[in-house]
């Protein structure tokens, strides 16, 4: 896009709008992630850790 | 107690303690030179490249790997996670010793070391973000001392010193905090005056956020990576609690990591996109900034996940050394690798091999001191006349 851009308005019309985009699929993304960390710790007390050494 | 000091008198010329006192020897030999014949004597700094691996190693990495301190007081102190209370101390320590070797690596680095104080009693210079990190690392440097003193007030008998000192536990912890706020913060944005000089895709005008993100990552990487080590080599020290604890320390900070690497992730995306750098991605540095962000951030993310997931402490901790060194290239990347990027290779620093050694030699002075403390003074073990 180097040179893409004629004036300021343009770019930040453009960067702005790809990062609310890209900020919209992390604050999705995260709550997915978060659910996949979490999904086994309700059964943390009854599962022995693992160690492999 | 007879067998205790055959094991002491034959574990005094192990392989690690010969190799130490190599280093230190050569270590010596080469702080002779540096304050004899002068930063010229034994580094490849020069009047264009004045910060070199003594600021890029010891002082950026050193702060970083040194953050374990203030994320582990914090959590526990503050937020009243009193579960991680038995990795407090070795945390605090580590942080201590860790700050501690910053400020002796810069004797060497500075010029004329003995105008250390010059911003405290000559010049304030209060509109410098450099006074602002001095002032910061110095203050937090006191507080580290005073939080650690506890256990060695409790390993010489003065009981009622280290009682005034744990009544002030909670204000140095708040007070602690802020402090490594403010120059974890910094230490990043003194690289906001030079946009010209670093990388596009490492400089932002949120590199003081990056640093901040990063060093708690780093803070909570160190102490599982610490706790790997101790269980390890020092497993007779610890005593019952830091054992159980051990396992429940090693999965909350995990799970921690993991997800502030994946908020860190984000907003170093979040960076490039609001700068619209993406054209540089596919450039030489672009290769290597994606190892960076995909090896050493996505990569630990996921891993961390998947270690706590499955309760797989040995992932946990491999991981932990992973994300160590990710901090230590990051922070590479951003004083030296990506730093000059413009300039003909000739022109670039190399750091001189005595310079290695004598980062070589300030780490080992740090763990030996570590093991000194650690095998004398209630760190691993609740002292018995303060359960």
């Amino acid at each position: 896009m180097e040179g893409g851009f004629f004036t300021l308005q343009d770019f930040m019309t453009f960067t702005k709008g790809i990062t609310y985009i890209l900020m919209i699929i992390s604050l999705c993304a995260m709550v997915g992630f978060w659910l996949f960390l979490s999904e086994r710790d309700t059964d943390q007390t009854v599962e022995e850790p693992r160690h492999h050494e | 107690m007879s067998e205790h000091t055959i094991s002491v008198n034959k574990s005094v010329l192990t392989p690690f303690n010969l190799v130490a006192g190599v280093i230190l020897l050569v270590g010596t030999v080469i702080t002779v030179l540096r304050f004899t014949g002068g930063l010229a004597a034994v580094t490849n700094l020069t009047d264009d490249n004045p910060w070199g691996i003594w600021i890029g190693f010891d002082l950026l990495c050193g702060v970083a790997l040194a953050a374990g301190g203030y994320v582990t007081s914090a959590a526990v102190y503050i937020f009243g996670l009193k579960r991680y209370h038995s990795a407090v101390r070795p945390a605090i320590l580590t942080g201590f010793l860790g700050y501690a070797l910053v400020v002796f690596a810069l004797n060497y680095d500075v010029g004329r070391p003995w105008r250390l104080p010059y911003p405290f009693v000559v010049q304030q210079g209060t509109t410098s973000l450099l006074f602002e990190v001095g002032a910061c690392v110095a203050l937090y440097l006191t507080v580290l001392f005073i939080e650690f003193t506890p256990a060695a007030l409790e390993w010489l008998g003065l009981k009622r010193a280290r009682t005034l000192v744990v009544r002030l536990t909670m204000l140095l912890t708040i007070f602690g905090v802020v402090l490594s706020t403010l120059h974890q913060s910094s230490l990043g944005a003194l690289y906001l005056i030079a946009p010209s000089k670093l990388h596009p895709l490492w400089y932002s005008g949120y590199i003081p956020v990056f640093f901040f993100v990063s060093s708690v990552i780093a803070g909570l990487s160190m102490v599982i990576f610490e706790s790997s080590l101790s269980h390890h080599y020092f497993h007779h020290k610890m005593d019952e609690t830091h054992l159980r604890e051990n396992t429940g320390v090693t999965l909350g900070f995990g799970k921690a990591a993991s997800l502030v690497l994946a908020g860190y992730f984000t907003i170093k995306v979040i960076g490039v996109s609001v700068a619209n750098n993406w054209h540089y991605l596919t450039t030489g540095y672009g290769a290597w900034f994606l190892v960076e962000m995909l090896g050493f951030v996505a990569l630990p993310c996921f891993l961390y996940a998947v270690g706590v997931r499955d309760k797989n402490i040995t992932l946990i901790r491999w991981t932990s050394a992973w994300t160590v060194l990710g901090i230590v290239v990051n922070r590479l990347n951003i004083s030296l690798i990506a730093f000059n990027w413009q300039l003909p290779s000739d022109q670039r620093y190399f750091p001189h091999w005595m310079e290695i050694m004598t980062s070589v030699f300030i780490v080992t002075i740090g763990i030996l001191v570590f093991r000194f403390i650690v095998t004398r003074m209630p760190i691993l073990y609740e002292h018995a006349e303060y359960k």
